[in-house]
């Protein structure tokens, strides 16, 4: 597989991390020396095992359908960068 | 060349529980902002998701009463995006393996029935709420919605135009308020639709869909399902074509808008929720849920016609709401042998004050006891049927029960045949040249004396009495 | 009194002979000292800690004390501590005061532990070296030149050098086994599910879980039945019945069979540890336990596996971090693209917006298959390798890390070379198994070696019995760093 800087441009928007030219260049070299690791596991044949995705093969708990948290917004707010008015602030959203 | 509208819902039902899919926040609408955004509705780090059992068994209730397959290990996902009101960066929802795959709603339009298939109904969480207000040029986010328990409907793309549309959409919201998983309530968001819109001609293959949000009542379903179906035939019809995208409507203008924040290119990155273990059900939940169903809408509609003698017309607008329905049968529970009248009464003057004050059934100032009363009180005799609907508008009024404004306000009919034929004789003597008219053929004259008698006696007298007298005394 | 085992700490605040106030004062002391040196720990709040001393005090004198009431550990800077400034090692949450306790502390706080502070730690958890803090490499003790390992590098130093007599840590693909050899302390990860993920902050969820970090397997056995418990907030969490993990320390080793992978003593195992390690088994055979050739023939792989699976999963746990709801927003933007962009771009240090970039790849439209997909059944296949080998073994033993503790930025330039550092540590994760590494000599400069000990699901108790007879023969758990001020 061969990484370009358009890809490293794409996954850095998706992932929402602001990236400059020359770091374009150098994450697509420290991503590629990754990946060459990565690629390691395609010469191995996994066919007919069932992915695993949870290390105990336990399902679900559920709980009950009940009320248990109290109001801890003044605390919780402490915490922000902007609110106002109990609502926490972020430059306008556009639709 | 004719056009065909090809249309698919999505349905996304809030379910009636009491704390969120996920934690242990209240689910009530309207409390103020971000006060029941719990620890893990706003993503604090290191906080971690438990399901909702209430949720479940909601999901699953639905499952059922839409014949669907329940399936018995379904698995939570993560959706990635980024969105100020999604405090994870994530939705939690179901992908590969919903909780339910299949199934059929049953509607009607102008008079003929259709089938609209089920792809599959899922769990997931709501997000939060912004709001555009000006906060000096920002937005605000409300989370208290965030983590509201999801039952997101899919349907094939089986219906074929916007009435067919409205109709499945008002069919499912008559479901999951019959179910009791779901309020209902679209002004508050609890049941919303997107409707994805596609045309072609026809036989013709299925054109290229978009899909249109925020379609929060019937009214703006059916206006933007029509406004879309005329903006693709006329890109078409011009030898355009149409691009797959998310469309806003916008109800004020009465269009529909490509959203412009939804055009960058989609990638949700789903994969299963490592927090949450794969979901399995077993059979004596299932069954438990299956024990509790309620008599669903075609059901009870059937039934109204077979015991009631109802016309199916009649069945299927008493049914439209489990509330209505059950105030129907209390009064047929007080009037067993006049089902159609209390059909009447109940579609004619009761439904009628409800719309008058804007009131839902469950609001309805007359309770259904007091109704087959008043009902009965038409049968006795007590009163007439003219005078059982000054009765009922005073009883809205007061609050007062049949019986008490009969006698406060002498309403009582009058059956004294003696007293009857006295007030006749009276009219007749007063008005000798009508009397001589009818006997000489004036037929239509009998209504003159019925009215003058009735008049005499403000509309007391019993009406099949009062006819008998004139009849008998005009021929004698 | 620094160097004394968490018995005999408890021994002594139960005889009276010191209080938890003292003790903790002591400690305390330790830190101010030593700390700008060695870069352990984060924050240190006396005032809170000797609070806590102060009601531990209390608490025992009303007759209500546990065998660990008084006794002052460090915790891991990734446990979300109620009122403690809680930064998971990076900028992005550096002003972060948690408004809740992680189940682990709670528990903690329950046998009354009194906590001495948080520990510096690789940031987000996503590091071998404890050189991607945002707070600054720490110092190995034993050699100030060396990496103390990560990502529970501060917890494994501070141990190391004394300033706590034990500490929580946590481990993903290693972070609290390699720290532990590095520092030549003990630690150990129990099975995944035993510790609660409440309130730790998540790096790859499938994969983390905490656990303590301490000078011996008696110590640990301790701090385990503090740590472990069912706990309803976390959907993965075990519920069990309650055991006691140093119920069978004292159990004689004879009969025991550890299975030696082949694949832990080949290539890439550098010598002075191979022979750190065979001396250990040699004192394992004299114990009375024999030992099997066994094989992991997928344990290169699991590398590849990991590097797929643990940070995709980080790529979406670290979604929230956007500046809206709490810790760090870029001063400046001009819009809310620009807002997340610049908040990740500066919050975030190098190594976790590489590993963010990893996960958000393989799961990207088109590369989910070959990647995750690819990477989930490679697990599925590295589970049945132990699985397989357990048949014929009790424990399995090898090295902990291929290597001695490098040196300070010795690595930290070569991501994939870092990584090649965890080969023996991650299949573990990935099965969901028990491991822990105990000290067992040293190797180049005076480094010291750690060994490493896997056990089947569940098999704690074995585990720590297995070390603890080791650690009663032989006294590498007993030696301290020569380069720190004595006790």
């Amino acid at each position: 597989m061969s990484l370009s800087n358009t890809d490293v441009k794409r996954i850095a928007q998706l992932a929402r991390i602001a990236v400059s030219e020359p770091e374009v260049g150098e994450y697509l070299r420290q991503l590629e020396g990754i990946f060459g690791l990565i690629e390691e596991m395609q010469g191995v044949d996994t066919e007919g095992l069932s992915p695993m995705s949870h290390a105990l093969d336990e399902s679900l708990r559920m709980r009950e359908d009940t009320v248990t948290a109290r109001d801890q917004r003044d605390l919780f707010q402490t915490l922000a960068p902007q609110v106002e008015a109990g609502l926490y602030l972020v430059p306008k959203v556009i639709e | 060349m004719q056009w065909e509208i090809v249309v698919g819902l999505e349905v996304h039902a809030q379910l009636s529980t009491q704390s969120k899919i996920f934690s242990g926040a209240a689910t009530a609408f309207g409390a103020a902002p971000n006060v029941q955004a719990c620890e893990v509705d706003i993503a604090l780090p290191g906080v971690l998701p438990v399901l909702n059992r209430g949720a479940v068994e909601r999901a699953v209730k639905f499952g059922l009463a839409v014949g669907a397959r329940i399936n018995r290990r379904s698995v939570f996902a993560r959706k990635n995006y980024f969105y100020p009101d999604l405090p994870k960066g994530y939705q939690i929802s179901q992908f590969e393996l919903p909780i339910v795959e299949g199934g059929e709603v049953a509607i009607e339009v102008e008079g003929s029935a259709r089938t609209i298939r089920l792809v599959r109904a899922h769990l997931e969480e709501d997000a939060g709420k912004s709001l555009h207000e000006d906060f000096h040029g920002m937005t605000g986010i409300d989370l208290n919605r965030a983590g509201t328990p999801l039952l997101e409907i899919v349907s094939e793309p089986d219906m074929r135009g916007s009435h067919e549309a409205v109709a499945y959409a008002k069919a499912l919201h008559a479901l999951v308020r019959y179910l009791e998983i779901c309020d209902g309530n679209m002004q508050e968001g609890s049941f919303r639709c997107d409707a994805n819109v596609s045309v072609r001609r026809i036989g013709a293959p299925l054109g290229t869909r978009c899909e249109i949000k925020n379609l929060n009542s019937f009214r703006f379903l059916e206006r933007a399902i029509e406004f879309e179906a005329r903006r693709q035939i006329g890109i078409l019809e011009e030898g355009g074509s149409i691009a797959q995208e998310t469309r806003l409507y916008d109800s004020v203008k009465d269009e529909t808008r490509s959203m412009r924040s939804k055009e960058e290119a989609h990638d949700y990155r789903y994969f299963p929720d490592p927090d949450l273990l794969p979901m399995t059900l077993d059979e004596a939940f299932i069954e438990a849920i299956r024990g509790g169903l309620p008599e669903l809408p075609q059901a009870k509609r059937a039934r109204f016609v077979a015991d009631y003698g109802l016309s199916a017309y009649d069945a299927g607008v008493l049914t439209a709401s489990r509330e209505l329905a059950d105030y129907f049968e209390a009064v047929v529970r007080g009037v067993p042998n006049e089902p159609k009248v209390c059909a009447n009464w109940v579609m004619g003057d009761l439904s009628a004050a409800l719309n008058k004050d804007d009131l839902d059934i469950a609001r309805a100032r007359i309770p259904a006891s007091e109704l087959a009363r008043l009902i009965g009180r038409i049968q006795d005799g007590t009163v007439s049927g003219k005078i059982a609907k000054e009765v009922f508008e005073a009883m809205w009024s007061t609050g007062k029960d049949a019986d008490a404004l009969i006698e406060e306000r002498g309403l009582k009919q009058i059956s004294d045949v003696a007293a009857l034929e006295a007030i006749v004789d009276e009219i007749m003597a007063a008005n000798p040249g009508q009397v001589e008219q009818y006997r000489a053929g004036k037929d239509k004259l009998f209504g003159f004396f019925v009215g003058q008698a009735m008049k005499a006696t403000k509309g007391q007298a019993n009406p099949a009495q009062l006819n008998d007298i004139v009849r008998r005394k005009l021929t004698a | 009194m620094l160097n004394l085992s968490l018995k005999e700490l408890g021994a002594l605040l139960a005889a009276r002979k010191i209080s938890s106030a003292e003790l903790t004062r002591a400690f305390l002391d330790r830190i101010e000292a030593l700390n700008p040196a060695l870069n352990a720990f984060i924050t240190v709040a006396p005032e809170k800690s000797l609070e806590q001393a102060r009601r531990a005090d209390e608490r025992r004198a009303a007759g209500d004390a546990t065998p660990l009431t008084g006794i002052p550990i460090a915790h891991k800077d990734i446990f979300c501590t109620k009122g403690w400034l809680t930064t998971c090692g990076s900028k992005m949450l550096a002003n972060f005061v948690a408004p809740y306790d992680a189940h682990v502390i709670e528990r903690c706080a329950d046998a009354g532990l009194v906590s001495l502070g948080k520990t510096n730690m690789d940031e987000f958890a996503m590091g071998s070296s404890n050189e991607t803090s945002h707070f600054g490499p720490v110092k190995n003790p034993w050699d100030p030149a060396a990496v103390p390992g990560g990502s529970s590098g501060g917890s494994a130093a501070a141990v190391a050098a004394r300033l706590a007599p034990a500490a929580t840590g946590t481990d993903t693909g290693g972070s609290i086994r390699q720290p532990a050899a590095l520092c030549g302390i003990s630690g150990i990860k129990p099975t995944y599910g035993a510790v609660s993920r409440y309130g730790m902050i998540a790096f790859a969820s499938s994969l983390d879980q905490g656990g303590p970090m301490a000078k011996s397997a008696e110590d640990l056995a301790l701090l385990l039945n503090a740590m472990v418990g069912f706990d309803e907030r976390d959907s993965t969490s075990l519920r069990r019945p309650p055991e006691d993990y140093a119920r069978d320390l004292e159990a004689p080793l004879a009969g025991l069979t550890i299975g030696l992978p082949r694949e832990y003593f080949a290539e890439g195992l550098s010598e002075d540890v191979a022979r750190a390690v065979e001396d250990a088994l040699a004192q394992y055979r004299r114990l009375g336990a024999k030992t099997v050739e066994v094989s992991l023939p997928n344990t290169r792989l699991s590398i590849a596996a990991y590097y797929v699976l643990a940070p995709a999963e980080a790529s979406s746990n670290l979604s929230r971090y956007d500046g809206v709801r709490y810790g760090y927003r870029a001063p400046e933007y001009k819009d809310l693209a620009d807002m997340y962009g610049r908040t990740r771009a500066d919050g975030f240090g190098p190594e976790v917006k590489r590993r963010i970039m990893i996960g958000t790849y393989v799961l990207s439209h088109g590369y989910y298959d070959a990647y995750y997909l690819k990477a989930q059944k490679l697990r599925r296949l590295i589970a049945r390798d132990f699985a397989e080998a357990f048949a014929q073994c009790d424990l399995i033993m090898g090295p902990t890390s291929p290597t001695v503790a490098f040196n300070q930025g010795e690595k930290s330039s070569d991501p994939v070379q870092m990584y090649l550092s965890d080969v023996y540590t991650i299949a573990v994760n990935l099965a969901g198994l028990p491991g822990m590494s105990i000290p067992v000599g040293f190797g180049r400069e005076g480094r010291p070696v750690g060994l490493q000990i896997v056990g089947n699901y569940f098999s704690e108790a074995k585990m720590l019995n297995c070390a603890h007879q080791f650690q009663r023969a032989t006294d590498w758990h007993g030696r301290m760093p020569s380069g720190i001020p004595g006790i």
